[in-house]
């Protein structure tokens, strides 16, 4: 690959602030999302992404201002997910500030949103959001959860990143809820399985708890890594020591 | 560039990162306007042509605005006029992506599909910019993000053509080499997203505001 490791921050938020629970769950304030946006795009984070955690459950539509005062401290790639049920929302993220979209539950119950979406504005704009986690009664070992990961469906999710990559998107993000908020490591198994059923770009998130746990999830296939409360409750300059250990191991960063 | 504000008008034809472009325009300065008007596009200090997506699906939603006319009003009076992305892209002759489309021909040259083991070609690379390059200055050695997965491989432009000053071509590299960016005096394509690309790319475009 010509390109770089992709480090990309990942703000959580809920009601209008920044949030991480553990296991998605119990969620605690970080902070303003525009403000913390700022500051990442400022530490040499590559992308930002913006999920709108609540916006699921709660069935309401990402807020459109949010984005766009976030948008404006951003001048890298911002993808934006949750509660993105349609081409009409896609377009109302892109005129506000959004880059990318990523699509988790809603192409579960309607698949035809991603290849609706990859027709109108390409595979580069659509990231598949794949919330899953280990269940040995599914054919690969891993289920597709919803509802930010307290919903099982009974799909595989291999078959499942197969499906979508065939419908159009042109990128996963892999996160896995077992490992979610454990600052344990990242599920280099999982990331293991999905880059050997897919050829797009890989985002592995999920359990980031010290920059020593981002080589692993390269080596696994990853072309760009994802966490949330490492960057928000870490130093300020994480993400360097991030970029530093992937450098460490053999891969190039952009500096 | 004068102490007034230069004014730009992005192509609104319904495709595009329009929130993005016109934050980092208005960033460096410029007076924004998202706009699907014609006189709006052809009157404005700088022209910006966006683009997402395919090409041919792109190019029809032009037409319906009669884009490549306003693109020629301006050209033909030097006014700039700059193409991001398929944007770019649709200044060449043709495209390969899902059949055969025509462009608007200011160049010589076809879209094909990158020629690399992965696409789409996704992330921050370097560029080897034209020796005198404008938009490029101070910016060598510099990442950029590209978001793609055609380009145009060759530059097949007569340099017998007797032209005010031959444009200016810049590459980049994804599974062989493809353009990264065309200066052709007051026309301007770029393959990348200056936009997305941090404070290099800012000064990107702050380098182009400076030719208006």
């Amino acid at each position: 690959m010509s390109t770089v490791i992709r480090v990309i921050p990942c703000l959580d938020v809920n009601n209008g602030r920044v949030v991480k629970g553990v296991n998605f769950e119990n969620l605690r304030d970080a902070g303003d999302p525009a403000e913390l946006a700022h500051r990442y795009n400022n530490a040499g984070a590559d992308e930002i992404t913006f999920l709108d955690v609540t916006a699921t459950t709660e069935q309401r539509d990402t807020t459109y201002e949010l984005v766009n005062s976030t948008a404006k401290e951003v001048f890298i790639p911002l993808t934006v997910g949750g509660g993105i049920r349609s081409v009409e929302h896609v377009d109302q993220l892109l005129r506000n500030g959004a880059d990318k979209v990523s699509i988790s539950s809603a192409a579960v119950s309607n698949p035809d949103l991603l290849n609706e979406i990859s027709n109108t504005w390409g595979a580069q704009v659509l990231v598949l959001s794949l919330d899953a986690q280990a269940n040995p009664a599914m054919p690969s070992g891993y289920e597709v959860m919803i509802k930010g990961g307290k919903e099982g469906t009974g799909m595989d999710a291999i078959a499942w990143v197969q499906e979508a990559e065939e419908r159009g998107v042109g990128e996963i993000l892999i996160n896995s809820i077992d490992a979610d908020g454990t600052r344990d490591g990242f599920d280099v198994d999982m990331i293991k399985a999905v880059r050997a059923a897919v050829s797009v770009p890989l985002i592995a998130s999920g359990g980031a708890g010290e920059p020593s746990h981002f080589p692993p999830a390269i080596e696994a296939g990853a072309q760009a890594v994802l966490a949330a409360s490492l960057f928000h409750y870490g130093p300020d300059d994480m993400i360097g020591q991030v970029k530093d250990a992937i450098e460490a191991a053999g891969f190039t960063v952009r500096r | 560039m004068s102490a007034k504000k230069p004014t730009i008008a992005i192509a609104d034809y319904g495709i595009g990162n329009l929130g993005s472009l016109a934050n980092a325009f208005a960033y460096n300065g410029a007076d924004v306007l998202v706009t699907s008007r014609g006189a709006d596009l052809v009157a404005a200090d700088g022209m910006v042509l966006p683009g997402n997506g395919a090409f041919g699906a792109c190019k029809q939603a032009m037409d319906k605005l009669s884009i490549s006319r306003w693109i020629g009003q301006r050209v033909s009076g030097g006014r700039p006029v700059l193409g991001l992305c398929v944007g770019h892209q649709v200044l060449f002759d043709d495209s390969t992506e899902f059949g055969s489309h025509e462009g608007m021909g200011e160049w010589p040259g076809t879209v094909e599909k990158l020629k690399a083991a992965t696409v789409p070609h996704l992330g921050w690379n370097t560029i080897r910019p034209a020796q005198n390059s404008t938009i490029f200055a101070g910016l060598e050695n510099e990442r950029f993000y590209f978001a793609h997965s055609y380009a145009v491989l060759e530059w097949n432009f007569d340099q017998g053509i007797e032209v005010m000053e031959p444009p200016h071509v810049s590459w980049s590299n994804h599974g062989g080499d493809f353009i990264a960016a065309v200066e052709n005096g007051p026309l301007t394509g770029i393959q990348f997203h200056p936009e997305l690309s941090g404070y290099a790319g800012l000064q990107l475009l702050n380098n182009w505001l400076g030719t208006l």
